[in-house]
């Protein structure tokens, strides 16, 4: 047991897990001898070479299209795009092949890829450095999508997106990179896909968050303390598949939800998760369903005074779960 | 299609001293303000990532010679010498930088989205490719109004963008339809880390263009007259309605790729030094008092100026206000609702 980054807690399962399964390779733009933009391959080609740890010219539509290519053919490649607001030019390859060979080949084929993505913002990367890009991913059916908020779970999950045997989007929040320690086994332990947790247990409201933002939330939960209310902190993990059995129990047992999320409103995680609540808990529920996001403008801008504007925030969060309780 | 160094020599003493002038100031001012921006940036005041460009100053300052404000250019994540070469104000560029309600953006876009349609910039364009055909586009409505003095349209894009489909997709169909186009590849030997060796299949990008039936010429962009000539060329092509250049300014940036970035990790420093001893300013400055063009003191005076303009463009900046709240719901919609803004 270590206590590990975000960021270190990846590169050492993917060290891992390319110790155990040679079929396991690396590519994308600077991951070799520049051990990738924000260092998460740092160190792998020297242990694995350069036929393992592959830089690619600047290209990410080819980035995914190869990767897929090699899944296909019998490999486990992971690819790294270097923010996540340059995966456009590759979402006909993610989107429009890497989801669809399953299904359309009967069941003969299998694309196991890992496509690791460092998405989301407060980090001043104004209109694109910041993004939140998980709808696209979590609306597409043959697509797994991931993002883990500690060190504890980016591991586990990592390790069994690697090993999952069909395409999976995995979302890294980039500013929890350095900022979030946490305690990380060293054994090969996974977690699997699709499950929430519940990383605080409470009685008297549920949040349901994912990715940076459960760490506000967390922050908000300690504060409530103070007003009376017991919230409990409900962590997705997993948009897709979404774990709606769990978001169902903690709120019949609460009979409050509110959603938190750091991408803008409509046909949202959030959309969903509301949808899952309204049709599964309606007689428990003891107030409306509410959502904090931030309004619906392209994310997000650049100066400091409106970016802050634009994310949720510990005291945003306060104020709506106070609000939701009317204390 | 090449033309070597000495051709060009010849022919830049014809450039009138009024454009002597603006060529040596606006390298100069690119410079100076990229390393006031640096300093600005270090101190905290200068937000999120620039990408410096000093040592490329000559490539943009050489080709925009050639161009008015009724011309286009697509610019790119290292942006501010296309900026100031297509005459953008230096207060409101610093003032963007910096998040302020004064800048080009009033704040909303940073460094790497500084435009302004009124001086025919498109943008900065944080997305390796993505200016490319917004260039392109600008040049086939230059084709479609058929104007008597046809605009043209210069895409700037490095050499890492060569490697981004969307720009092969360009070059055929601004080939196809003889669009007004110059493509203008600052070559600068890196993407990142990435060394271009590496990731370009030609050490001869410019030789690219001919399978798209364009011509393409390799220039020093070290040295600003080399590539003031291989523009005047293309924007004169351009204008006369044969179609698309496309220009491989071989250059070097001084600086990692962004201002925290240490080019030592990945490249040499005789490298390094070979281009510094290059430098387009100096070369500049032998070339003109040797040939009498201008004298020392011209030069001098010219560099106080500029001194003064990113003195105050700086003050400015840092005196302005930060947007109002209300900036953030703006423009997001020509004509915009709560509705479209997803409030009740
Ligand atoms: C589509 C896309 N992919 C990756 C990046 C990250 N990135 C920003 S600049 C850059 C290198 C660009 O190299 P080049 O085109 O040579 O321009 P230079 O930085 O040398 O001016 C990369 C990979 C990006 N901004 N957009
Ligand atoms: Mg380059």
């Amino acid at each position: 047991m270590s206590v590990i980054s975000v960021i270190e807690a990846v590169r050492k399962t993917i060290f891992m897990e390319m110790k155990r399964d040679k079929k396991i390779f690396i590519l994308g733009e600077d991951v070799a001898s520049r051990g990738g933009v924000f260092l998460a391959t740092d160190g792998l080609l020297e242990e694995f070479g350069d036929q393992r740890v592959i830089d690619t010219p600047l290209a990410e539509s080819s980035i995914c299209g190869v990767a897929i290519g090699a899944a296909v053919n019998g490999m486990r490649p992971i690819a790294e795009i270097q923010f996540a607001d340059f995966v456009w030019p590759a979402i006909n390859q993610i989107v429009g092949e890497a989801s669809k060979i399953r299904y359309g080949t009967f069941g003969k084929k299998k694309c196991p890829i890992t496509i690791r993505i460092p998405y989301g913002g407060g980090v001043r990367g104004g209109l694109y450095h910041s993004q939140s890009i998980e709808v696209l991913f979590a609306h597409t059916p043959g697509l797994k999508v991931i993002a883990p908020a500690t060190p504890y779970d980016a591991a586990g999950l990592l390790r069994s997106s690697i090993r999952n045997d069909d395409p999976v989007v995995f979302l890294e929040h980039k500013k929890t990179y350095r900022l979030v320690k946490g305690e990380v086994p060293d054994n090969d332990y996974s977690i699997p896909l699709g499950k929430a947790e519940v990383k605080k247990v409470g009685n008297d409201i549920t949040v349901i968050t994912y990715g940076l933002m459960l760490h506000y939330v967390l922050q908000a939960a300690e504060e409530c303390k103070h007003f009376g209310i017991n919230v409990e902190v409900l962590d997705l993990r997993c948009l897709r598949p979404i774990d709606s059995e769990t978001i169902v129990q903690s709120v019949n047992k609460t009979g409050r939800a509110l959603i938190v999320q750091e991408d803008t409103r409509a046909i949202s995680v959030s959309s969903e998760v509301a949808a899952i609540i309204a049709e599964d808990c309606f007689f428990d529920l003891d107030a409306p369903i509410k959502r904090l996001t931030p309004i619906e403008i392209p994310p997000m801008p650049f100066s400091p005074i409106q970016e802050a504007e634009y994310m949720p925030s510990k005291i945003k969060i306060v104020k709506s779960i106070r609000e939701l309780l009317e204390i | 299609m090449k033309k070597n160094k000495s051709e060009n020599e010849k022919k830049s003493v014809s450039i009138s001293p009024k454009k002597l002038r603006w060529l040596y100031s606006s390298m100069y001012r690119i410079r100076r303000f990229e390393e006031t921006m640096l300093e600005q940036t270090f101190k905290g005041n200068a937000m999120g990532v620039t990408h410096p460009s000093d040592g490329q100053e000559a490539g943009p300052v050489g080709i925009c010679a050639h161009l008015t404000d009724k011309d286009w250019i697509g610019s790119t994540h290292r942006g501010h010498g296309h900026c100031i070469a297509k005459g953008l104000e230096t207060n409101r560029m610093m003032a963007e930088i910096m998040g302020r309600s004064t800048g080009q953006c009033h704040g909303k876009g940073g460094s790497m989205h500084i435009a302004d349609f009124s001086k025919g910039m498109l943008g900065a364009n944080a997305i390796v490719g993505a200016s490319i055909p917004l260039a392109v586009g600008a040049a086939l409505t230059s084709k479609y109004k058929n104007n008597e003095k046809k605009s043209v349209a210069v895409a700037f894009f490095g050499d890492g963008a060569t490697s981004q489909g969307v720009l092969h997709e360009s070059m055929n169909l601004s080939s196809i339809w003889k669009l007004p186009v110059i493509f203008a590849c600052e070559n600068n030997g890196y993407a990142e880390a990435t060394p271009s060796w590496y990731a370009v299949s030609t050490d001869d990008i410019a030789s690219r263009a001919e399978g798209y039936g364009i011509p393409g010429l390799q220039v020093d962009g070290m040295d600003v007259f080399s590539v003031y000539d291989a523009a005047e060329q293309a924007v004169k092509r351009a204008r006369s309605g044969e179609g698309p250049t496309f220009l491989e300014i071989k250059t070097y940036r001084y600086h990692g790729h962004f201002h925290a970035d240490d080019p030592k990790k990945y490249r040499k420093q005789e490298e390094e030094d070979y281009f510094k001893s290059k430098d387009c300013l100096i070369s500049f400055e032998e070339r003109v008092t040797e040939s009498g063009l201008m004298t020392s003191e011209d030069l001098n005076e010219i560099r106080n100026e500029i001194e003064e303009e990113i003195k105050k463009a700086t003050d400015f900046a840092l005196t302005s206000p930060m947007p109002d709240h209300d900036e953030l719901y703006k423009d997001v919609y020509v004509e915009y609702s709560n509705s479209l803004l997803g409030l009740r």
